[in-house]
């Protein structure tokens, strides 16, 4: 995983792991990687993981079995989507807006482009 | 689990600390950042009661390393950044010395070892710098001592070993172990380290965990000279001005070690009044 410049890294680990579960790699009631698997993979301390796991139980995207591990709540999708939306609009948005605005773009310009590009990755 | 009250150490003519103080947990990774020569390998020493305060007391889980008492040295191993290792077999080597860490795991040693790639036919002197460095930090980790300390691990580690090395440590550190690893190489540990210690003219410049960092401060990129001018410490670069200001807004951004190291050692007044708002 490549970190990003700008956020915490805890929030870029849940970011991760948001992302698995909306591909649908990850599926509610499936346990999710122990903390220090994930710890291991990404090459971060423990610690920043366990920080992540814990925001992801307020999140209510993840939860804690006692002595068992994570898992994906089964509610988890949604609360992913809630999540990373509230997360795009106010953070990716902006700069989107910003640059639309100085090239004089409007919303419904970059209809072919999302058009294309679902093509390209997701078809 | 160390305890260092008001240290005070010299080599004969040069004094390194004058009253130096530092307390360290289990279940961290502590990163030690300092100049060259401002005595990162001379604290680690003492630690491992290689060397003897001249005043002041150390105290590692209840232990006075200077005494060097065998149920103290079981519990410490410290990979040093200059060392020596005789002309044997690499399995010689650990059949001699592992008998003195009653924690020594064979197994995770030759985990180690596989995930380094070491050829393990080779007699010791025939590896290269890199290869028996990264051999000493293998057998280091698989001691399983209660207090490991590194000084400069990553040096003359190659690229695939760096990322290695970091996947080895953060599946090493538990609740019980305190690693204190000493560097100049900060990019190659930034995520790995959860609080970090700056030294300099022998006292403690600065010590916080990256959570306090992180929640204290902001560091990002700004085009904006207004902001610039009001930054706790800011640095022009190719992509705009990197700087550091105090974090209002209770976002979290990634935190830059190498321009928080710079802020401190150039002027850390704006820095600590940050930590203390």
């Amino acid at each position: 995983m490549q970190f990003r410049e700008s956020q915490a890294i805890y929030l870029q680990i849940a970011d991760y792991v948001c992302e698995k579960i909306l591909l649908k790699e990850w599926k509610p009631e499936e346990r999710v990687p122990s903390v220090r698997e994930l710890a291991v993979q990404l090459e971060v301390n423990p610690n920043t993981v366990m920080r992540t796991f814990e925001f992801l139980q307020q999140q209510e995207i993840i939860y804690n079995q006692r002595g068992i591990g994570y898992f994906v709540s089964p509610n988890a999708l949604q609360q992913a989507v809630q999540y990373r939306k509230a997360e795009f609009t106010e953070k990716d948005l902006p700069n989107l807006f910003r640059n639309m605005y100085l090239l004089g773009m409007i919303p419904e310009d970059l209809k072919p482009w999302y058009e294309k590009y679902k093509q390209q990755h997701f078809a | 689990m160390v305890n260092i009250q008001q240290l005070h150490f010299g080599y004969r003519k040069k004094k390194v600390f004058t009253g130096l103080s530092l307390q360290l947990q289990p279940g961290h990774i502590y990163g030690l950042l300092g100049k060259n020569g401002t005595g990162k390998s001379t604290l680690l020493r003492n630690i491992a009661g290689l060397l003897f305060p001249d005043q002041g007391s150390i105290d590692v889980m209840g232990f006075t390393p200077g005494k060097r008492q065998p149920a103290f040295l079981q519990e410490v191993f410290m990979v040093p950044e200059e060392f020596y290792l005789p002309n044997i077999p690499l399995q010689a080597m650990v059949s001699n010395l592992s008998p003195f860490y009653p924690r020594f795991n064979q197994q995770q040693f030759d985990t180690y070892i596989r995930e380094f790639e070491i050829p393990v036919e080779n007699k010791l002197e025939s590896m290269s710098y890199g290869q028996k460095k990264k051999v000493l930090i293998s057998f280091g980790l698989a001691c399983n001592t209660s207090v490991l300390l590194m000084d400069e691990p990553t040096n003359g580690l190659d690229i695939m070993s760096k990322s290695q090395f970091r996947k080895v440590m953060a599946g090493a550190i538990d609740e019980n172990k305190c690693v204190i690893i000493s560097t100049h190489q900060v990019k190659d540990l930034e995520n790995l380290i959860d609080r970090i210690t700056i030294i300099d003219e022998g006292d403690i410049l600065f010590d916080q965990t990256i959570d306090a960092i992180s929640r204290k401060l902001s560091f990002r990129i700004s085009f904006d000279q207004e902001e610039v001018k009001r930054a706790l410490y800011s640095e022009s670069s190719l992509r705009g001005n990197a700087i550091i200001t105090s974090n209002t807004d209770g976002e979290e951004s990634k935190i830059d070690l190498e321009l928080l190291y710079k802020a401190i050692v150039t002027n850390r007044q704006p820095i600590h009044s940050a930590f203390n708002s």
